[in-house]
């Protein structure tokens, strides 16, 4: 649907009652294959021969000096039924995707819906809500774990007078460091809203005028004609939220490093896959772990993929028309 | 109508004038309610980034008192940064990494995306679609054997991990341009192919002059990707102080002798305010960017 809207808004449209006979061309194949080519040897070297090589490397030990030495499903045995550490990230993980997946997608709606509604200043709040969410990451996560920060961040003090009489400890409180890091989420929701904001601005507003000639209330068009709507756009981005929460690195690297987690209470699952990888160079069990991932991710995409013929509409056949 | 008196109709003016008096009134309401939740929202938005300012500007007592306001302002934090860490050596360094991998990603993407969009071959909507699930492929699984033929090369530590790649296009630059690119109509090329043009320079003479916006969304979206990024550099170049982007050194921050903690904030107010100086500036490339993809780079 924000697909479309753009292309309508392209400077280009097409007369098609003017176009001349189409003259039968040469497909010019060298052109193709050079043009093609920095796609074609990239996804050869980094992404093709990586993934074969990956996969074959789960069942090995390696630790990169030595060459792998094939010791079968160990690898997966080990994750499953040894390794502490696997079943920590995995529910930390989980944890984290579960709360801040569907918050996202609200705090997404809400602040997108707010900003269709004033007259005047749009661009101005628009642009503020956006910002953050260019923030560099790793400076973003520093200014949270300081402005936090039970003893000398202000975050806290301003907490204290509006009348919150012992404000969490934040990202020192292994019960709440995730919920630091859904802020610090949260805070950055920028472009996710500007997609969801993009599917406000496609709804008819033919069919509010409609639903409140009939009488229909604020909430009753909202969730009958705007929820439905907006369903494709609350697909995608669960889909694009699972994906990213098991990759969910950078954020909680830089946290954990700054507070000193010593509980590993951010100790999620793609940081699992570096520490094996990058610290223990265990990289045949890091590869099992990375095939873990994807094959989690898959299932998790599948389910979604699977039940949104329930749940999502769409107004004009696929969003992937 | 006719038959009703005067008074009848001066009362149902009257009424009528009472009503727009009244929705109005709702109307300046419903306005001092959307701007009010709005402005709420902004300061919340705001704070973080104000916090990150103030900090910066207060010394290292006062920036440990949760205080709100520097007193003295420490303008001297600014130029402090820069002999206390090599902040200026981390900004080099960030930069050409991340001027290098968008003039890749630009050189690279630019020539898929025009085959896919403005040709017709066969083999076309799968390689597409090959494509679109590369966009979806978590970089984990790739990764380790990625950085096994980069210590190969003895590549580690140098930027030449961090560059080299953008140089073999971008998935995601060439779905957003190629989506562009099916946006200029058929006729245009015609025209030109009919007038003997070849198609490179049908490609770099005409789509790609059209093509500017499109062009500059993916240049933006890979500049600050890359200066955006973190873990590229932390398995790439860690090693080497002397490579140090912004990301890695301002992680390492604390673990460096001699630096204040307020320091910090100097040091990421000044690692943010090029974004944001960018963002002013090209908001509208960047919003229509990511609602052209449904995504950001």
């Amino acid at each position: 649907m924000s697909q479309a809207r753009v292309m309508a808004s392209s400077p280009f449209k097409k007369k098609g009652e003017l176009a001349p006979p189409r003259k039968k061309l040469k497909v010019p194949r060298l052109f193709i294959f050079l043009c093609m080519s920095p796609w074609l040897f990239g996804i050869l070297f980094f992404t093709a021969y990586p993934m074969v090589s990956s996969f074959y490397q789960s069942f090995t030990k390696f630790n990169l000096i030595e060459s792998p030495k094939w010791v079968g499903l160990e690898n997966f045995h080990r994750m499953f039924f040894e390794d502490s550490d696997f079943w920590l990230s995995l529910k930390n993980t989980v944890w984290i995707s579960v709360i801040s997946i569907p918050l996202r997608i609200a705090f997404a709606m809400f602040t997108a819906w707010v900003l269709t509604k004033p007259k005047r200043g749009k661009n101005i709040y628009r642009t503020i809500f956006f910002l953050p969410s260019m923030v560099p990451t790793v400076a973003a996560t520093m200014a949270f774990t300081y402005i936090f920060n039970p003893a000398y961040g202000p975050i806290n003090r301003m907490l204290e007078t509006i009348g919150i009489k012992e404000p969490p400890f934040w990202f020192l409180d292994p019960k709440w460091s995730k919920w630091g890091l859904i802020l610090l989420g949260l805070w950055g929701i920028g472009d996710t809203m500007i997609i969801f904001l993009a599917g406000l601005l496609d709804v008819p507003t033919s069919l509010y005028e409609a639903a409140s000639l009939e009488g229909a209330s604020g909430w009753q068009s909202f969730r009958y004609i705007t929820l439905p709507l907006m369903t494709p756009v609350i697909f995608f981005s669960t889909v694009t939220g699972v994906i990213g929460s098991f990759q969910y690195f950078t954020q909680a690297y830089v946290a954990s490093g700054q507070v000193n987690d010593y509980s590993h209470s951010m100790y999620f699952y793609a940081t699992h896959i570096y520490f094996s990888a990058f610290r223990a160079y265990e990289m045949g069990y890091a590869s099992a772990l990375a095939w873990v991932l994807l094959v989690i991710t898959l299932l998790c995409t599948l389910v979604i993929l699977k039940t949104q013929k329930r749940w999502v509409h769409y107004p004009n056949g696929s969003l992937f028309k | 109508m006719s038959t009703m008196t005067l008074e009848a109709r001066e009362k149902l003016e009257a009424q009528s004038r009472e009503a727009r008096r009244r929705k109005k009134w709702d109307n300046f309401l419903h306005m001092v309610g959307n701007h009010s939740l709005l402005i709420a929202l902004s300061v919340i938005f705001i704070l973080p980034l104000y916090l990150v300012v103030v900090l910066s500007l207060m010394s290292k007592g006062q920036a440990e008192t949760r205080s709100l306001w520097p007193h003295p302002f420490v303008w001297h934090n600014y130029i402090t940064v820069f002999t206390a860490v090599p902040f200026l050596k981390w900004t080099l360094n960030t930069l050409f990494v991340s001027l290098m991998g968008t003039i890749g990603t630009v050189v690279s993407s630019v020539p898929p995306a025009y085959v896919l969009s403005r040709l017709q071959w066969k083999g076309r909507q799968t390689t597409f679609i090959i494509l679109l699930s590369t966009m979806m492929l978590p970089g984990q699984v790739t990764m380790i054997p990625v950085y096994i033929i980069f210590s190969r090369l003895h590549w580690i530590p140098s930027f030449l991990p961090l560059i080299v790649p953008s140089f073999f296009s971008s998935a995601f630059s060439v779905f957003l341009l190629r989506q562009f690119f099916t946006s200029i109509p058929d006729e245009i090329s015609d025209a030109a192919r009919i007038d003997g043009c070849s198609e490179f320079k049908l490609m770099m003479r005409i789509i790609v002059p059209l093509a500017k916006p499109a062009i500059s969304a993916i240049a933006l979206f890979a500049f600050l990707g890359s200066w955006n990024d973190f873990f590229g550099p932390l398995l790439y170049i860690v090693e080497n102080e002397d490579l140090w982007t912004l990301g890695i050194g301002l992680n390492a921050f604390q673990g460096i002798h001699h630096v204040d903690k307020n320091m910090m904030m100097t040091a990421s107010a000044l690692f943010m305010a090029p974004v944001i100086i960018i963002f002013f500036f090209s908001q509208k490339v960047f919003i229509e960017g990511v609602t052209l993809t449904g995504v950001k780079g």
